[in-house]
């Protein structure tokens, strides 16, 4: 399966040409720029490991695709994404994600189901990538 | 103008001599008065009948939403009846409508009760609709100062925490409203749930008359519908939700579905417009308190928001929902089946989403409304809306919105699954061009039809939907500039 989380998912792989228009897009509007790893793709899995702080002072996308590269060098295999904060008033928050890198192989989730009384269900999404110990997932 | 008659009268044994006195002798007129920060303004659209002057009419307004009665009463004498007595402070013509005008009304901070909608409304769109020497009356938008905002919780949860909750940054969210909305029994609804959800939709919903029927009763819903977003969830490893709509007869029924959809793991239930605003504001309190998405289907506003001369302005209704708290409301698409003129959608999402709008009255907004940090409101567009529109949905709704494509997912020649493929793939493309600086609204056609050359779905999609359109006049429009047509 092909895990379509951020903006981007459903498209063919950005090349590096176009992320790094989108990369422009986010500094054009006054966003910092972040890249994070993580082998470990929980839909709630909130907090990826960052490849560094978000890049706030940077106003070159060339910094954001030096970033990027060095970030796949060290974790090919892993998923990354760029990210997009924004600190103006009223959003404070993540503006843009997208996924820029994925393992060739994506095991994907199995549904675990947990029967409980008058028929509910207990749901729990089970990655089988994680039942490995971390950096030997993928 | 200058006639007695028509002035306040400050004598005081004269202005409280029993019998009947016209408003502006009553004080409800007050040409001079300067509206306080503190105070509550609101513009009405009155039509006086024939022969009733309309500075009459705008202080007959003022006085039958505030304190006044028919008659000179002498209880008055016991208040500081002055204070209490709304104030129409203003009438402009409006253009190019004979026989209207647009009424200023203030009203101190003090007649209201905090953080109560059922109270502001029952004075501001109370009696005086009904009044007879008006032909119709409309409420046309209000300035709520921040000292009264700041008395009602808003969103429960807002468009930020919405987006950190279910990891959706920088697109439009998609939706699609199940169909057939009635008939379907549990586990046939709940396959549509899933298979729109699996083919890239981040929600489904329930339609505004979905509760518990005899083809499906709501426990059993509930239940299939949680099965469908899960397996969507682990087939996608994306978060999904769908709206559970528990809009029922009383409280304790909203109350028990609520708590049942929580229990499931639901993210997101849903309410009707027509449960009142008391019971809104309940829910948007329940919401907060059990961290859910609190979606409002506005089930029937068009019995009074759609004609100009009569009712309630919807800006004014997305406004008052602000501010009872819910997180999602149907605002209009401009190009799809339902009422939308793109001034006024412009207006009533700039409402939903700033924190600070500014008067413009070609967007109909007639105050400065400053929000005070109240949550952002998530509109939604839905109504006959399709893939092939995407460019001019971005374009005229931007990025903050839930775009509904229950037609146009459902319907699609090629199953669900395909249909929310074609609306997801769609969006994806008209993001990433907008973002590399492409014209998307000259070059949308265009920038569709690349992506359906590798997206079959997209394609057949174009196909089926590239000649609808919903193009007829609006009803409710600005009475300011021309009234545009959607392109």
């Amino acid at each position: 399966m092909k895990i379509t989380q951020g903006q981007f998912s459903f498209l063919p792989d950005l090349t590096d040409a176009e992320i790094r228009l989108q990369v422009q897009y986010a500094l054009d509007n006054g966003w910092a720029l972040a890249v994070e790893h993580t082998d470990d793709p929980h839909p709630r899995n909130s907090y990826w490991s960052m490849w560094g702080n978000p890049m706030f002072d940077l106003r070159d996308a060339a910094g954001v695709m030096m970033e990027l590269d060095a970030c796949r060098r060290e974790h090919g295999l892993s998923y990354i994404r760029v990210m997009a904060f924004d600190s103006r008033k009223g959003w404070e928050s993540i503006r843009m994600s997208f996924v820029v890198n994925r393992p060739a192989d994506e095991p994907g989730f199995e549904l675990v189901r947990t029967e409980g009384e008058g028929r509910s269900v207990h749901y729990t999404l089970r990655s089988y990538a994680t039942s490995r110990p971390s950096g030997a997932r993928y | 103008m200058n006639k007695s008659a028509d002035i306040k009268i400050t004598d005081l044994r004269e202005r409280y001599r029993s019998g009947v006195l016209k408003y502006r002798q009553m004080g409800y007129w007050e040409p001079d008065y300067e509206p306080k920060d503190t105070d509550i303004l609101a513009v009405f659209r009155i039509s006086p009948q024939d022969g009733v002057d309309p500075e009459e009419a705008a202080a007959a307004v003022a006085g039958e939403s505030s304190t006044a009665t028919w008659t000179v009463v002498w209880t008055d004498r016991l208040t500081d009846s002055e204070y209490y007595r709304a104030k129409a402070y203003r009438i402009e013509p409006v253009p190019g409508q004979p026989g209207q005008w647009f009424a200023y009304i203030a009203y101190d901070l003090d007649l209201f009760e905090e953080g109560s909608i059922a109270n502001l409304t029952a004075s501001i769109i109370g009696n005086v609709f009904g009044f007879k020497p008006l032909k119709g009356l409309r409420l046309e938008d209000m300035r709520i100062p921040p000292h009264y905002l700041k008395t009602f919780q808003g969103p429960a949860t807002g468009i930020v925490a919405e987006r950190e909750r279910i990891g959706v940054y920088g697109r439009p969210l998609l939706g699609a409203t199940m169909k057939p909305k009635l008939g379907l029994s549990g586990r046939n609804y709940g396959r549509v749930v899933y298979e729109a959800l699996k083919g890239g939709l981040d929600f489904t919903k329930d339609d505004e008359n979905i509760n518990s029927q005899p083809f499906m009763h709501w426990r059993d819903r509930y239940l299939y519908c949680m099965e469908g977003v899960n397996k969507a969830m682990a087939e996608t490893g994306e978060i999904k939700g769908t709206y559970l709509n528990v809009t029922a007869a009383t409280m304790e029924d909203m109350y028990e579905r609520a708590e049942f959809a929580r229990s499931l793991g639901s993210i997101i239930v849903m309410i009707d417009l027509v449960i009142g605003y008391t019971a809104i504001q309940s829910m948007a309190k329940w919401a907060r308190r059990n961290d859910m998405i609190l979606h409002l289907h506005r089930a029937g506003h068009s019995t009074y928001t759609r004609q100009k001369n009569h009712g309630v302005s919807f800006r004014v209704i997305a406004k008052w929902m602000r501010m009872a708290g819910v997180d999602h409301i149907h605002a209009g698409t401009v190009v799809g089946k339902l009422e939308g003129d793109p001034n006024v959608i412009a207006g009533i999402y700039d409402t939903c989403r700033e924190n600070h709008v500014s008067r413009n009255l070609q967007h109909g907004i007639f105050f400065d409304q400053p929000w005070a940090s109240l949550k952002k409101l998530m509109p939604v567009a839905s109504g006959g809306i399709h893939a092939g529109q995407m460019h001019q949905l971005l374009g005229y709704l931007g990025e903050d919105v839930v775009l509904q494509f229950g037609g146009g997912t459902i319907g699609h020649p090629m199953g669900i699954q395909a249909g929310a493929t074609a609306n997801r793939v769609a969006l994806e493309t008209m993001v990433k061009a907008r973002n590399e600086g492409r014209d998307i609204w000259r070059e949308g056609p265009a920038i569709l039809s690349e992506a359906a050359r590798w997206c079959q779905p997209l394609r057949a999609a174009l196909d089926t939907w590239k000649d609808v359109t919903f193009d007829y006049a609006s009803t409710d429009s600005v009475d300011y500039v021309p009234t545009p047509t959607p392109a």
